[in-house]
């Protein structure tokens, strides 16, 4: 009675549940790759996606949050109107943007291209310490080096004043040093000890940056110079600077990027309130406290899509100024 | 046996259900607070616990700016919610108005009844426009005027020269700058922000009328503009923000003679601010019979909070329990909003950081003459716009006359995109 079972037979009563677990495992590894790369996605909808639809749905809306979702009023286009007519905040906090976009941004690039060449021809292996050094600030926290530099800056009992005070006992700085202690919190310091401070963080990443670009150029290119008779100066006149424009246009735009988006610094420096005057005061600052002090998000939004707009046109003539002459080189 | 075995079983099945019921019971509330105020709710969990054993309390605390944007976030989505949410003094106007919160006045809280239990300018404050109370007062900050006697000895001032009226106390710091070197106080704009808050009509804002009407052009702030260049112009103050390094160093190396805020910095100058000038300083009423309050802070439910009665519980507990307002005061030197404990022995105690002082019954006078003021969901923008003018103002010499003109259309423009009517 009990035969033995044939192999048909010993193979065929498990084969129907493993054709189905083959099934399974091989419409899951058409899946797998999506799953494993739905993370990203998954966070950026949640995280990137939504706030900013949300944001731009927002800008359009009077609301106030703490009501709740259902107190969103449609108002249309009347937040930009008004920030862009009547809001002077907005207009100061702008300019003060603008200017120390400028102030800030431009002796970084000034200062930061000869610097990488000068550490580029002159340091040889203890190159990258130098850079390493120079690099420091970048990654230290906003936050401590705002609250360093305000100690710094502090008028009474701060380094900066007491050194100044030490100048000015020696006799030929004694003529146009202040006797008294400079109240750098006076809105006509503001500006300049917020741009020196940015300038301070990042002119060591732009050297990075156009070291690194340095460090491609072929050094034939040198070489050839080099016996052509060329100095240092026509070096760096005639091959560095053309063959490091992409990466000019890269690093300005980054700067432009980060300086009308300048927050954190000014924020601390001057204890959130701008300053005296709002002197200090930036976009950024201005549509955070829009949002957070005053309680109008959709103003905050408002003022948020206006900043994004005005990067993207700086950036376009940016662009327009450096990007476009390489595409013909 | 039989008959035995029957209630016997009755009676395990009654404790158990019972102990199901209770354990059915026990909540779990979460309080939402930020430091230093949470010390009070860390204080009052065991306490609470034992009177309260089936609710239990977690406690969740970020730092004062985050937790009222997590609260006006958590608002604004009606997600993570807290079930006792902690208020500052400079939100609750916001707050109030937002109609996200509970309204304690009606059924099942009715809060009116305790209404004469706490300090009678609290519970306005927590009030919105249609007469809802949104949280009730928990601690409050009546306003203090602590001087250094030793400073102005050597000056040859007395108390009366200080708090006689606001020029007297220009001229006496005067005297003390002549004589000591020291700042009369670190920035004349807090002349501004006490001026502005005192001597109100009765139901009137700081800025704001009864009808949502700005104040900013009164001559209640055109005076004390005034007041505040005046002293600029004595050169009397140090043009020192509070809270910063300038202020906090000011006081360690004697350059403040006085300064006015909530009888509440009595602890900061004990515990870290002017550490070492232990017995120098003094506690006075303010210029010009002048009160007012810094600060104070409110425990709200939120509409959309899970469980509304366990969290009543605990915030009675919070504001209308003695001992609580007194272990709160001892601990925090938090003023107590409760009368009872306004009037426990414990504010005759004299303290020794203010040369054996009793200063607590003096700051209870002045709570109890402090003015009911209504807040308004506005104040913070207006806040900003005055206190930019007035920074402005004390920092130029000239030309501040037609500041508060100038301010006002500042205030009325701040407000302009907020409030329904011109714009809507």
């Amino acid at each position: 009675m009990s035969e033995p079972l044939t192999p048909e037979a010993s193979t065929a009563a498990p084969t129907a549940p493993r054709r189905k677990r083959t099934n399974l495992r091989a419409r899951l590894r058409g899946w797998a790759p999506y799953l494993f790369i739905s993370p990203f996605f998954v966070i950026f909808l949640v995280f990137g996606l939504f706030p900013l639809l949300f944001s731009v749905y927002l800008s359009f809306h009077r609301w106030e949050p703490a009501a709740g979702l259902s107190a969103m009023n449609w108002v249309g286009f009347e937040n930009y109107v008004y920030i862009v007519l009547n809001d002077d905040w907005f207009h100061k906090s702008l300019y003060n943007t603008g200017w120390m976009a400028i102030v800030s941004g431009l002796p970084q690039h000034l200062v930061a291209l000869p610097l990488a060449f000068f550490l580029h021809t002159a340091f040889g292996r203890w190159r990258n310490t130098v850079t390493g050094i120079y690099f420091l600030p970048f990654i230290t926290s906003s936050v401590a080096i705002s609250l360093v530099f305000s100690t710094l800056f502090s008028r009474d009992f701060g380094v900066v004043n007491a050194s100044i005070a030490q100048l000015a006992q020696l006799p030929v700085f004694s003529w146009f040093l202040p006797e008294q202690n400079i109240d750098w919190g006076q809105p006509q310091y503001t500006k300049w000890m917020i741009s020196f401070v940015v300038f301070w963080r990042y002119v060591g990443w732009n050297t990075v940056l156009y070291l690194s670009a340095m460090q491609t150029i072929p050094k034939d290119l040198f070489e050839a110079a080099t016996m052509d008779g060329a100095t240092r100066w026509q070096q760096f006149r005639h091959v560095v600077l053309p063959l490091l424009r992409p990466m000019i246009f890269f690093a300005v735009t980054l700067t432009i990027i980060g300086n009308l988006q300048l927050f954190e610094e000014p924020f601390i420096l001057t204890g959130g309130t701008g300053g005296i005057d709002q002197a200090g005061k930036t976009a950024a600052m201005h549509m955070y406290a829009t949002a957070f002090v005053d309680g109008d998000f959709g103003t905050a939004s408002a003022v948020a899509w206006l900043l994004f707009m005005l990067i993207a046109v700086v950036t376009w003539l940016n662009n327009k100024l450096l990007g476009q002459k390489e595409d013909k080189a | 046996m039989k008959n035995m075995i029957r209630p016997l079983l009755l009676a395990i099945a009654a404790v158990m259900t019972a102990g199901a019921a209770q354990a059915q019971n026990k909540v779990t509330i979460t309080v939402a607070s930020f430091p230093d105020l949470d010390r009070g709710v860390k204080a009052a969990i065991p306490l609470f616990q034992k009177i309260n054993p089936n609710i239990e309390i977690k406690l969740a605390s970020l730092a004062y700016p985050d937790h009222h944007t997590a609260m006006t976030t958590a608002l604004a989505t009606g997600a993570n919610l807290p079930d006792v949410m902690a208020v500052d003094n400079d939100f609750i106007g916001k707050f109030a108005e937002s109609g996200g919160l509970e309204d304690l006045a009606k059924a099942p809280y009715n809060a009116m009844q305790y209404r004469a239990k706490v300090a009678k300018f609290s519970y306005p404050q927590a009030m919105s426009g249609t007469g809802a109370l949104n949280a009730m007062p928990v601690d409050i900050g009546p306003g203090a005027m602590f001087y250094r006697k030793d400073l102005t000895d050597k000056a040859g001032v007395s108390e009366a020269d200080l708090t006689k009226s606001w020029e007297s106390y220009i001229e006496a710091g005067k005297k003390v700058k002549a004589a000591t070197g020291a700042y009369m106080l670190g920035n004349a704009v807090d002349i501004k922000d006490i001026y502005i808050r005192s001597g109100l009509k009765d139901g009137e804002g700081v800025y704001f009328d009864k009808k949502g009407q700005p104040l900013v052009t009164s001559a209640r702030f055109v005076k004390a503009f005034e007041l505040a260049k005046a002293a600029r112009t004595a050169g009397i103050d140090g043009k020192i923000g509070a809270w910063s390094n300038e202020w906090t160093e000011g006081f360690k190396r004697d350059r403040i003679a006085s300064q006015m805020m909530g009888a509440w910095l009595n602890g900061h100058l004990t515990n870290w601010l002017a550490k070492e000038q232990a017995g120098k300083w003094r506690s006075a009423q303010l210029p010009n019979n002048s009160f007012g309050y810094w600060g104070g802070s409110f425990y709200a439910i939120p509409k959309k909070a899970q469980n509304k009665a366990a969290a009543w519980e605990f915030i009675k507990f919070l504001t209308l329990n003695k001992e609580m307002q007194l272990e709160a005061f001892r601990k925090l030197d938090a003023f107590p909003s409760l009368i009872e404990a306004q009037n426990d022995a414990f504010l005759d105690q004299p303290i020794e950081y203010l040369g054996g002082q009793k200063a607590r019954q003096q700051w209870k006078v002045a709570a109890d003459k402090i003015q009911a003021i209504a807040v308004d969901k506005y104040d913070p923008v207006a806040r900003e716009v005055v206190n930019a003018e007035s920074r402005k103002s004390a920092r130029t010499e000239q030309g501040h006359q037609d500041r508060p003109r100038r301010r006002t259309s500042h205030a009325e423009e701040a407000r302009a995109p907020l409030i329904p009517g011109p714009r809507g």
